[in-house]
């Protein structure tokens, strides 16, 4: 069996006196799209800070394709394309300026060619030259979109990705994920609706407490099935 | 990227972020500006004793508008989440550290461009009567700001209190280069032998080589949790 991705061994995370991560062991492959659900306080986005290495872990170890996070270099961190609710974007600049700065940052070759064809695919490149401060929220978090796959990353993180997305852009969001998850590109959202996480993702998980509750396949269960044990794992 | 490729990328992006915004050097110009005129008030003409106190004012109104300087340049990195978006990037983080503190000190500097002659004709004092070492102690004053006010402030911004809490943390830090900054400015000022002022500006140097080498030690600790 081949080496997973990303692991999880044993990872506690405390914040002074908070346990807001209690002795997690979980596992991704390369290639799953991953839906993370829980409660608020739940501990999904330190799960998120501690793989993007925002933070470390108090104890335990996170391993990326078996090497401890510890000895990787800054490198590591160009692997990742994060998607939040917060765009990422400096608002005095346009769009331009804005994706030129973050792929400089991430060496982008071709700078110019590649945000074409990021902002083309996120309906943006005739406002390329607007300032991002005279933005939508739904064109923000395309362009927040933009800015998180400047670098064609291999491991897409998305925090809340839909909060405050119309149709339009929430179909674009959608649209570019699967077309990642047909890339083969690894997924980890963590969301609050579970239809349209179920929908997209091909593994779910729920975090409770500082604890991965459930983390299977989605093929081994159902969407109702899926919701009572949500329900159950939340209200205990 | 190299290092010195992120610091240059981080410096050009805040210098068209204030080309276009024009926020950050017009509140502190304004700020040190108002800050001489209005202390200007309190000398009668050709008073011996403002020579005395004269360096003290300017660094002060140099210093006070550098907080509110620091303060407004890292809320634009706070606003939108931009500061985590920088310490995800696959850089050294205390590259993206140097960037922002070298932006702080180019916007200080232009202030003191302007504030320094209209400080020398209102208080009808030349900071230059023994040569150009004052460029020296502003240089290397501004840079022992910048560099501890840049560190501060991204500890402070994310506290409701900001704009108080940046000040309580940086001023009683920064008392060495006050102090070195302004006795050497009076040094000028009296016109005074030089050589008296060499033990300020060392000790100037030494705080800043100081404070350049911990931030870049221990930057990516103070900027983990």
């Amino acid at each position: 069996m081949s080496e997973p991705l990303i692991q999880f061994s044993k990872v506690n995370k405390k914040y002074g006196h908070i346990q807001a991560l209690k002795d997690v062991s979980v596992s991704f492959n390369k290639g799953e799209f991953i839906s993370i659900f829980g409660p608020n306080g739940a501990g999904k986005s330190t799960f998120l800070k501690l793989l993007c290495t925002m933070t470390g872990p108090s104890s335990g170890d996170i391993l990326f394709e078996g090497t401890p996070l510890k000895k990787l270099k800054d490198d590591y961190r160009s692997k990742f394309g994060v998607i939040s609710h917060q765009p990422f974007l400096y608002s005095e600049l346009t769009a331009l300026e804005n994706l030129r700065f973050y792929g400089g940052l991430y060496g982008v070759e071709k700078i110019d060619e590649r945000i074409k064809e990021i902002l083309t695919k996120v309906e943006l490149y005739k406002r390329r030259n607007d300032k991002v401060r005279g933005y939508s929220r739904g064109m923000l978090q395309r362009l927040s979109i933009a800015r998180a796959l400047i670098h064609d990353p291999e491991i897409v993180v998305l925090d809340e990705p839909y909060t405050g997305l119309d149709t339009h852009a929430s179909g674009i969001l959608t649209n570019i994920l699967l077309e990642l998850f047909d890339d083969k590109k690894t997924i980890i959202m963590v969301t609050h609706n579970i239809k349209q996480g179920y929908d997209a993702s091909s593994r779910l998980a729920i975090i409770k407490g500082g604890k991965f509750v459930f983390n299977d396949e989605k093929s081994n269960i159902s969407l109702d099935d899926f919701e009572k044990i949500y329900t159950e794992a939340v209200s205990k | 990227m190299n290092y010195l490729r992120t610091i240059s990328a981080v410096v050009k992006k805040d210098l068209l972020h204030e080309l276009k915004s024009r926020e950050i050097v017009v509140s502190m110009l304004l700020f040190s500006v108002l800050t001489v005129v209005v202390f200007s008030f309190i000398f009668e003409p050709g008073s011996e004793f403002k020579n005395r106190v004269v360096g003290g004012i300017l660094w002060m109104s140099v210093i006070f508008a550098g907080l509110l300087g620091l303060n407004k340049s890292m809320m634009s990195e706070v606003d939108g989440g931009n500061f985590s978006a920088l310490m995800l990037a696959p850089v050294d983080r205390s590259a993206i550290f140097f960037g922002k503190a070298i932006s702080n000190f180019l916007f200080m500097t232009i202030v003191e461009a302007i504030t320094i002659p209209l400080f020398m004709v209102l208080y009808n004092v030349n900071i230059f009567n023994t040569g150009f070492l004052p460029l020296v102690v502003f240089f290397l004053g501004t840079y022992g700001f910048a560099i501890l006010g840049t560190l501060f402030s991204i500890i402070s911004v994310n506290t409701r209190t900001r704009e108080v809490m940046l000040p309580l943390l940086l001023l009683p830090v920064m008392v060495p280069v006050i102090l070195a900054s302004v006795q050497a400015l009076n040094i000028y000022v009296l016109g005074n032998d030089v050589v008296e002022s060499y033990k300020w500006l060392k000790l100037l140097a030494v705080f800043d080589i100081i404070f350049t080498v911990v931030v870049f030690a221990v930057f990516d600790f103070i900027v983990e949790d």
